[in-house]
Parts: C-alpha cells; structure tokens; sequence
C-alpha cells in the first residue's frame, strides 16, 4: 500500500511540475515575443496571474453536456501522455507508467484530446468553432504524416517500440538527432504544426476566428484548456527530448534541453505571417514528408 | 444536489429562452437574471445579507482574487465607434498595454473588459447590450471618448445615444475626442484601482437595476424588438 500512496503522491508532483514548467515557457514566449517586437512586455508570469484570474472567474454558460466534457478530454489526454513519457533518464525522481509499445500509445493518445475538444466545440452551435475544428482535423492530417513516419522510422532502425529503450540506447550509441537525423528533421518540422503557433495558428486565429474551437468557452473552461496546454507542451518537448536528446539525467538538464527545443517553434514563429489552411497542408506535405521518407529509407538500409 | 438543481435551472431557461421564443410570444414569462441563477453558493429563502461573508480568511481571498483580476484584464474593443482607431497605438510597441496585464480577448466569453470606442448608434446599441450580457462576472465596461458621456459631437443626432450610463453600468470614463494612449493607459490605471479596492461593481448594478437599464433601451427601440437575456 505505501508503495501504491508514494506512486500517487509522484504523479500530482509530475502534474504539479508540468503545469509550472509549461506555463512559465509560455510566459517567456509572451516576454519573448515582446522584445522582438522592441516592447517591454508582460512580466514572466503573466500566465500564472491570468490562469488564477480565470479560475476565479464566475462561469455561467451551458451549451450541453460535451461542451463540458470537451476541456476534460483535453486534461485526460494531456496528463495521460505526461504519465507515459519519461521524464529523466531510468526512471530517476518521477513515476512513469511506459510499457514496451507506448509510442504507438503516444500515437493515439496526442491525438484524443483535440478530438474530444473537437465535439465540445461542435456542441457549442459556434460557427467560429466549426470552422476551427475543420482547419485543426484538417492541420493534423497534415503533420502527424511526418511524425508517424520519423516514430516509425526509429521503431525501424531500432527495432523497438519502447521509449525506454529508445533511451537506453541513446547511452551507447549518441544522441539520435546524430544518428538518424532525417527521423529529427521530419519530427521537428512536424512539431512546428503541433505547437500551433504563427504560422500554423490556424486553428485558434485570434483575429479571424475568434480563437476557434475555444470560442465559447470562458472562465474556468479557459482555465482547462490553458493548464492542459501547458502540461501537453511539457510533455511534447519531453518526448522530443527523450526520442532525439538522449533524455535528461537532472531536472536542469531537462530545461535548458527543452527550452532549446521549445525555441524553434517560438522563434520561427516570431518572423511568420499566418498561413491559409491548404498552404500548411501543402508545407506539411513538402519537406517534412520528404525527410520522413529519406528517415524511412534510413532506416531500411543502415 | 444544489448542482442538479442549478443545472436543471439553466436547462429550462435555456429552453424558453432560446429555443420557444417566438411560439410562446406573447405570454412569455417575465424573467429577471435572479430567477434563472440562483445567487452563487446560496440557498433559496436565505437573505442576500446573510449571505456575505466578512470573515477575515474572505477578506484575504478577495485581496488575492482582485489583485489577479488588476493585473489581467481581457479587453474586448469591437470598433464601435471612431475611437477604435486609438486601440492599436496603445497595444502596440510605443505604448505598449501588454507590460499592464490589458491584453485583447476574442470573444465576450472571455473578456473582462468591454470597451465602448466612441458612439454608439441606435443599431449598434442592441449588439453590444447582447455582447455585454454574454460575458462573464466579474466584467466591466469602459466608456471611450467624449460621445459616450454627453454625446460629444453628436448631441443632436437622431440616430446616436447620447448617455452610455442610461444603457450599460459604465466603471470608468475616459474623456476626450480622441483620447489619446496615454489616456487610455490612464483610464485602464483607474479601473485598476477600482477593481483594487472593490470598487468596480457596474455588473452588480446592472443585475439590481436591471429593468432601469431595459426600460431606456425600450424607450429607444420600441416595444417591436423584445430582446431576452443573453446570459446563458
């Protein structure tokens, strides 16, 4: 029984850790984002004080029972892939719940919370929100293609279909981005679609949708979905980090490893106009579909 | 159970309100906003006065809770009137409203803030009273330039409303034709004070004195178009 209230206590501490470090990060996009604009800026912690705001908000709207349900989706998908994603290496400090096959799991399970979004925000009678929910499904046809091809490319080359072993293997033969580097290209290209910013902000377009799918969901809603965005983006740059960086031995590690990687989708952002929804479906479909095929031949030969 | 009861409240009133609306024209019902939510946390029967809580752990909640809603205000800026044009300088890199916490929302669901940039026609009075009753407590409304006061240069006009504060509980007015950003910034700086010390209550008013507020848009639009709450 102590083992199982340890294990527990683990898992709110992995919550507790994933929230902070995700919305900080957002934080400093904001603080980023501003000075590239030559602007002061909101202090790092903006976010902590608009969630509190948020959640303290009163929330009096009811559109049905999925409208509910839709930002729960969210929250179930996000903490279920931050439980299965390891977040040191050898399981050191924090529980996982990885098996031999979670990255077909992770496959699945990064794709459930936005389609549970998907029917709230159907529920919601929104015309924004269907038209965001159309562009996202759409988006995603476009950049899980490449991802799917650079996972299945290291399950290939490595024989495996467990992350832990992806990790072990790292400690022998280096960092993965060296060794199978049209995989990282391809994963890369395609997390710049899975992060959604500019220029794949096509889903939540503040100034053309009406921030899309989440358009009728204020207060605590937002607050859902704000907090499971944060926790999923910790556990998107974890994963990265553990397929291609060889893992983290230490929780510093971990940051500076992440917050490398988190750098390419802000600051490619930063520089690009939005894109229409058939020209990032047509990006998606260009070089990340090459690379994902080169990874594949990759691995098929090496 | 008070969860049950709630729900099934709004469920009704979401029912005649929405979807009935026009069969049951006629007969419809009076509805104040007390009678489809009931007031948070409280039981039916129990008097408002009993109900507030001024212990000092609530005191110390209130403080956080208003020091967060200061430093993080969601204005929603549909250009309503000429003002709007005062609205990117101020977000924008010379003035900046972001360091602040003011930052845009997209949608009446999530603002805090609504901003009314200047007049407001007869025709544009009926959307804006909709987007306010959408948006959520605790909200405020900041009335932008001289026409929202005293009509501005419109005072004559037969299609303008002169007094924004006949129709919508304004906080906080912001004078000027135009105001410039640093007057704007001065104006979100007073409502952060007023929010600071409690004191921005337009929402509570705009409950109680709910039939003031419809019977001068009623005078303005006549009796043809009945418009019903929005706050569901």
């Amino acid at each position: 029984m102590e083992s199982v209230g340890y294990y527990i206590l683990g898992v709110i501490v992995t919550i507790i850790v994933a929230f902070t470090v995700g919305l900080t990060y957002m934080g400093l996009n904001r603080k980023i984002t501003a000075r590239v604009q030559n602007r002061k800026g909101p202090p790092f912690y903006q976010n902590f004080i608009d969630a509190y705001k948020l959640a303290s908000k009163e929330t009096a709207i009811h559109h049905g029972f999925m409208q509910h349900a839709g930002p729960a989706f969210l929250m179930v998908a996000s903490i279920m892939s931050v439980l299965i994603i390891p977040v040191l290496n050898d399981g050191k400090w924090f529980p996982n719940l990885n098996f031999n096959g979670d990255l077909i799991f992770l496959l699945y399970i990064m794709v459930f919370g936005p389609l549970g979004m998907a029917l709230g925000a159907g529920q919601t009678g929104n015309p924004n929100s269907a038209i965001g929910v159309t562009r996202g499904l759409s988006q995603m046809v476009g950049f899980e293609i490449p991802w799917v091809m650079a996972l299945v490319a290291l399950m290939m080359q490595y024989q495996t279909t467990s992350l832990v072993d992806l990790m072990t293997v790292q400690q022998t033969t280096g960092w993965l981005m060296f060794s199978s580097p049209f995989a990282f290209l391809a994963a890369v290209l395609a997390m710049l679609g899975m992060f959604r910013y500019s220029p794949f902000d096509i889903v939540g377009a503040p100034t053309e949708l009406a921030s899309g799918p989440a358009s009728e969901n204020g207060g605590k809603y937002l607050f859902t979905m704000m907090s499971s965005g944060s926790i999923f983006a910790f556990a998107k740059l974890t994963l990265y980090v553990d397929l291609f960086m060889g893992g983290a031995d230490n929780l510093i590690e971990l940051l500076v490893k992440t917050f490398t990687i988190y750098l390419i989708p802000m600051l490619y952002g930063m520089v690009s106009p939005r894109y229409r929804t058939e020209q990032a479906i047509r990006y998606f479909w260009g070089w990340p579909l090459f690379f994902g095929f080169l990874a594949l031949v990759h691995a098929m030969v090496f | 159970m008070a969860a049950v009861f709630w729900l099934s409240r709004t469920c009704t009133c979401n029912g005649i309100l929405r979807g009935k609306r026009y069969q049951v024209k006629g007969k419809r019902k009076k509805y104040d906003i007390f009678s489809c939510f009931p007031p948070s946390g409280g039981q039916r029967g129990v008097k408002k006065q009993d109900m507030i809580n001024d212990k000092n752990s609530q005191k110390i909640a209130d403080f956080i809770k208003n020091w967060a809603r200061k430093h993080s205000i969601w204005v929603l800026a549909y250009g309503t009137g000429c003002g709007a044009i005062e609205i990117p300088p101020t977000m924008t890199s010379r003035y900046d409203a972001e360091r602040l916490g003011v930052r845009g929302a997209a949608t009446p669901r999530q603002a805090d803030v609504l901003l009314i940039t200047g007049y407001l026609t007869t025709k544009t009075l009926k959307r804006v009273i909709r987007v306010y009753e959408q948006m959520q407590d605790p909200k405020y409304v900041i009335g932008f330039g001289s026409c929202t006061i005293n009509g501005g240069m419109y005072y004559d006009s037969y299609n303008t409303i002169k007094v924004l504060d006949k129709y919508l509980p304004v906080d906080v007015y912001i004078n000027g034709c135009m105001p410039r950003p640093e007057a704007v910034l001065a104006g979100f700086g007073k409502l952060q004070q007023l929010i600071a010390d409690g004191k921005a209550n337009g929402a509570k008013k705009y409950k109680e004195d709910h039939e003031y507020y419809r019977g001068n848009l009623r005078k303005i639009i006549g009796n043809k178009y009945e418009m019903p709450l929005y706050n569901w």
